[in-house]
């Protein structure tokens, strides 16, 4: 049995630039993991959203999805695909039409107009029912980012592509967003990657985890183990420098104490 | 006091806040986007849009800013007060060579002061001065845009969510920048809505919620014990890794769907 996803040698080169975005990726993603991706910019984590959504072409190296590749397709027969795997994108107003109601965004997917659907896919994102008539401005970030969601799901598909999806929110409403995804991920046995910068928000959602720098997996493993236990100096080097709240806390508390 | 802020208003946004900031101290003031933060920042600048007049009263070393004529404001931006924005490329000039900027303040102020050069080389950046802001990094461009806030030595240096456009890496050392090189007389105006970011670089903090301070005392005291519901909310959500044991699993009752502030706002 073949995993879900499956990346080998993937290689993306921008020539003009002589940029190297991806040199050498391999990974697999099985069915109903939630796979994390975390580097910082120019880590080639956005080429590497791209590549797994066939929304671009590797220089050398292959994905398949299903067991069927999908880098070298055409677009007329990545059809399945693009019911299969849906994305959420991080900045939840330029990836929603302004002048479309939130009806038509989350029925585009469909194909046709289905208000039961509609509806029944605002309940599950946690917004009202009226929100169907409304236009996306008259919604805060991260409702906004519900209605994003909402329409990923409207396809049924396999596969939760998150691309930074609660970089751009406030603090709470990032962790109601982060639940929603949890729980979605859970009720409708999706599996999910993730990709972002904030190695503690991967955590949160993740169950496995790979560390990319300059194109390259530097270390790939379940979350426990790369968090704790981190192999590789880069890894370690993250964690160190991601701001730890609980560790500031202890800090605070002890200076108390003294 | 170096910066004493009484009864402060703007329009509907920023409703009676007040606050001090000694000589010497770091003060953080975290809320959420839309919570009056910035505005707050904003009116102690004298940078308010057009549109919106500040009442109350700001004070500099004593000295009144609100309603203060431009000159007498632009004089106290070059002895005394500066400020580090948010993302740097919007702050920095594209068409001249960084060197030319940092030392920027001392030309528009009248003033002599120490070379591009030695400033730069300051903020860790030897050997820039000649460079254009798109041939740096992000960490780069900010790290002279702090150049250019501290050539002037100021007595309060306001700093607006200034390491949120950044990789992590960059910005610890952005932050350790930040409490390094501020002089020890000078006072810190630090905004975020970080509060692991708060919590290592401000001794004391401010909780701003729609546009009014709900709670302030040391970090120690305002994080480990916060007496306003709102802070204990925020400080719930910052902690991922608390709900982290429960991954997958359903999240805790009212942590998510009904939560005032994602519906209330816009």
């Amino acid at each position: 049995m073949s995993a879900l996803i499956e990346v080998r040698d993937l290689e993306r080169r921008y020539a003009r630039r002589d940029v190297h975005a991806l040199r050498g990726v391999s990974f697999d993603v099985e069915a109903g993991q939630r796979f994390g991706v975390v580097g910082e910019s120019g880590s080639g984590k956005s080429t590497l959203v791209r590549l797994l959504a066939a929304l671009d072409r590797p220089t050398a190296g292959t994905v398949s999805f299903q067991g069927r590749r999908i880098d070298d397709q055409p677009e007329r027969r990545l059809g399945f695909l693009r019911s299969e795997l849906q994305i959420v994108f991080q900045d939840p107003m330029g990836s929603l039409d302004p002048r479309m109601r939130i009806r038509d965004i989350v029925s585009e997917p469909l194909g046709h107009r289905d208000p039961a659907r509609v509806a029944e896919l605002l309940d599950a994102v946690g917004l009202p029912a009226e929100a169907a008539m409304r236009y996306p401005h008259q919604f805060s970030g991260g409702q906004r980012q519900r209605i994003s969601i909402a329409r990923a799901l409207a396809p049924s598909p396999r596969v939760l592509l998150a691309d930074e999806p609660v970089s751009a929110l406030d603090v709470s409403v990032r962790a109601q967003i982060l639940d929603l995804l949890a729980r979605l991920v859970a009720e409708y046995s999706l599996t999910l990657v993730f990709v972002s910068h904030d190695l503690g928000v991967v955590r949160h959602v993740c169950d496995r985890v790979a560390v990319m720098r300059r194109g390259e997996i530097v270390e790939i493993g379940d979350v426990e183990e790369v968090y704790e236990a981190p192999k590789h100096e880069y890894t370690r080097e993250l964690l160190a420098a991601a701001p730890n709240l609980r560790a500031e806390l202890a800090r605070l508390k002890g200076d108390s104490d003294a | 006091m170096t910066l004493a802020v009484q009864h402060l208003r703007v329009a509907d946004l920023v409703r009676d806040v007040s606050f001090e900031i000694g000589a010497g101290e770091r003060v953080g003031l975290i809320g959420e986007s839309g919570s009056g933060k910035s505005l707050t920042a904003l009116s102690v600048m004298g940078l308010l849009p057009d549109e919106l007049t500040a009442s109350g009263s700001v004070r500099l070393n004593g000295k009144e800013l609100l309603g203060a004529s431009e000159k007498d404001l632009s004089r106290l931006r070059g002895n005394g007060l500066s400020m580090v924005f948010q993302e740097p490329m919007t702050a920095l000039n594209p068409v001249m060579r960084v060197g030319r900027q940092v030392t920027e303040p001392f030309r528009v102020h009248g003033r002599r002061g120490r070379s591009a050069e030695e400033l730069l080389a300051a903020v860790g950046l030897p050997g820039t001065a000649r460079a254009y802001p798109h041939q740096l990094s992000g960490g780069q461009r900010q790290r002279v845009v702090l150049a250019m806030a501290l050539a002037t030595d100021p007595s309060l240096l306001i700093c607006d969510e200034p390491t949120t456009a950044l990789d992590v890496t960059v910005q610890a050392q952005i932050l350790a920048l930040i409490r390094s090189s501020l002089p020890a007389e000078s006072a810190l105006l630090f905004i975020t809505h970080d509060l692991a970011v708060v919590a290592s670089v401000c001794e004391r903090v401010l909780v701003m919620l729609d546009g009014e301070i709900v709670e302030h005392g040391s970090t120690r005291s305002v994080l480990t014990a916060p007496k306003h519901e709102y802070t204990r909310r925020l400080l719930d959500a910052s902690d991922l890794e608390a709900v982290g044991g429960s991954r997958g699993a359903r999240p805790p009752a009212g942590a998510w769907g009904s939560a005032p502030e994602d519906g209330a706002r816009r």
